[in-house]
């Protein structure tokens, strides 16, 4: 502290604050809105909360909401293991490695994700057996096409390549996006480029390509729900079973929402911890974990 | 004695498309040398340095590091491509330091330091674990082992950047202007690291601006202006007694 100054430290700055009339009014109109929107939801009898509440944990829809979380994991899989390959290949020297990489983002971006669902799972109109042998030559083995694509497969192919088309461009951003002096300092250590790309590179990709991941895990779950025309019994497949039983279609519709809903959270809960894992090193605190954030704005404690 | 020279660069040429950057470069560098390279932006310096490890393909010449030539074998007079392998088998005998650091900001310090040992050498871990932590202390930097780069100041992490190279026991320390980057203050700490390592008798290239540092700790030292070597000699009497018009004028603004 300095001894020269006799009066100290002057006193903390305490200036009336600004108000903001604006921001009243656009709460008091939300919580007009938000108690309107509840009223409705308790009052109408349309809504038949009692039916719903006696599907919800019914085993068929349980049954349907595994199949749609395992949709999206498999899928999800293919997408971003084919995805690095694929973005890998598009980065290659060699023309004709790019060139099919961008010939296959080229196709699969570029047409319906149904479609796709529709054409895999009717594939057998095209090629009704499927074999494996020599080229133009023996065929060792074949079987009817569709034995060897039932509709988990059929579903499975849909959406994961069609996935892999979106997650090599994300890959690829990310590649791109790591300095050029970090392959430079590792090629002068000796290391060779996929050794490089491997410890290196992707790694600090990750945290480009993980945020536009999570949106692309959500999507699909969502996306899941188009297997039902394959079809393939996930959640939205199971919920019309009911409701083509019930009549309930509306109720049925918004519990399979709710599904979604709480599926879609967890995910978002589990991306927002990722990306804070993979944000090491490039920021020099880590954001503070939601628990952590209630902990010191409520009870004063930090740390 | 005939020591056999550590780098020896004969007549070598480098182009980037159609602009000529090494024109005929001919060079020495004995074991356990500190070489200095000098001379203004645009001359060829760092791409010469960077040709020494392969970063960048020298067009015409020969340029022998141990007494083998970089990045190519040589059979029956013609000169065959080294595999990728190959190739990163070379570097492993040759650190380089960067201007810009470039440490890898997802591994703490001792990660940097044990990466390449491990995963290029594949070094078991507890040795190199202890070689990393006596290179950190070697430049003063033992109590940030588990911090993050991105923790660190720019002295600091050229440090870090300077062990994680000598982690690979290399037997030449590429040095490509490795102060340039940094404030005044944080100059001198790098500065007595790489003094150290020449005193522990380490073969050293530095690149370097830092006419001081050259003339007190470099053996040899050239100035390179567009291309060519000008003028080379002891340290002393190229910056002290210049021959050439061209290194007069070069020095004349930054002593």
């Amino acid at each position: 502290m300095s001894s020269h100054s006799i009066e100290g430290r002057p006193k903390a700055i305490r200036a009336v604050p600004v108000r903001h009339p604006g921001r009243w009014v656009a709460a008091g109109l939300i919580a007009i809105l938000t108690i309107m929107a509840i009223h409705a939801l308790i009052t109408n009898p349309r809504f038949h909360w009692a039916e719903q509440a006696k599907y919800a944990f019914d085993s068929s829809v349980l049954a349907g909401v595994r199949t749609t979380l395992m949709l999206t994991f498999f899928s999800m899989l293919i997408g971003v293991v084919l995805g690095i390959i694929l973005a890998i290949m598009r980065l290659s020297t060699n023309p004709l490695v790019s060139g099919a990489a961008w010939l296959y983002i080229w196709v699969f971006r570029g047409t319906p994700v149904l479609v796709q669902l529709l054409v895999w799972a009717s594939l057998g109109a095209l090629f009704p057996t499927l074999g494996l042998g020599i080229p133009f030559g023996h065929v060792f083995f074949s079987a009817r096409t569709f034995d060897l694509i039932p509709g988990l497969a059929a579903a499975l192919l849909g959406l994961g390549l069609n996935e892999a088309a979106y997650m090599s461009e994300i890959v690829r951003a990310g590649i791109l996006s790591v300095d050029e002096g970090q392959t430079e300092a590792a090629t002068a250590l000796g290391m060779t480029k996929m050794l490089t790309l491997r410890r290196i590179v992707l790694p600090q990709a990750m945290r480009v390509i993980v945020p536009p991941t999570g949106n692309e895990t959500i999507s699909m779950l969502k996306t899941t729900s188009l297997v039902a025309y394959v079809p393939y019994y996930e959640l939205l497949f199971k919920i019309q079973n009911i409701y083509t039983r019930t009549y309930q279609v509306m109720p049925m519709l918004i519990m399979a929402s709710l599904w979604y809903l709480a599926m879609t959270s967890i995910l978002m809960t589990v991306q927002y911890y990722i990306e804070r894992h993979f944000s090491r090193g490039s920021l020099r605190a880590l954001p503070p974990t939601p628990v952590q954030r209630f902990r010191t704005r409520f009870l004063g404690i930090s740390g | 004695m005939m020591t056999k020279p550590m780098v020896q660069a004969q007549n070598v040429y480098k182009s980037f498309g159609r602009l000529e950057v090494l024109k005929g470069i001919d060079l020495e560098v004995a074991p356990q040398q500190v070489f200095c390279i000098v001379g203004p932006s645009g001359s060829g310096k760092s791409t010469f340095l960077r040709c020494i490890n392969h970063l960048e393909k020298i067009d015409a010449g020969r340029l022998l590091v141990d007494g083998e030539l970089v990045g190519y074998h040589e059979r029956g007079g013609l000169l065959h491509e080294m595999r990728e392998r190959e190739v990163a088998a070379q570097r492993r005998k040759i650190g380089m330091v960067f201007q810009s650091f470039n440490l890898f900001p997802h591994m703490t310090v001792l990660g940097n330091v044990m990466e390449a040992p491990m995963n290029v050498k594949g070094e078991t871990k507890s040795i190199v674990n202890e070689r990393a932590i006596k290179l950190l202390e070697r430049v003063g930097l033992k109590d940030k082992i588990n911090n993050y780069p991105s923790q660190l100041s720019g002295g600091q992490q050229q440090r870090v950047a300077i062990a994680r190279a000598l982690a690979m026991e290399p037997a030449l320390m590429l040095f490509d202007e490795p102060t340039s980057a940094l404030d005044p203050e944080l100059v001198g700490e790098v500065l007595d690291v790489m003094r150290k390592l020449a005193e522990d008798g380490m073969t050293m290239i530095v690149v370097t601006h830092e006419m001081n540092f050259a003339r007190e700790v470099g053996d040899a030292l050239v100035f390179m202006d567009g291309g060519v070597v000008v003028e080379s000699g002891h340290p002393r009497d190229v910056l002290g007694n210049p021959q050439h018009e061209r290194t007069k004028a070069f020095l004349s603004k930054v002593l």
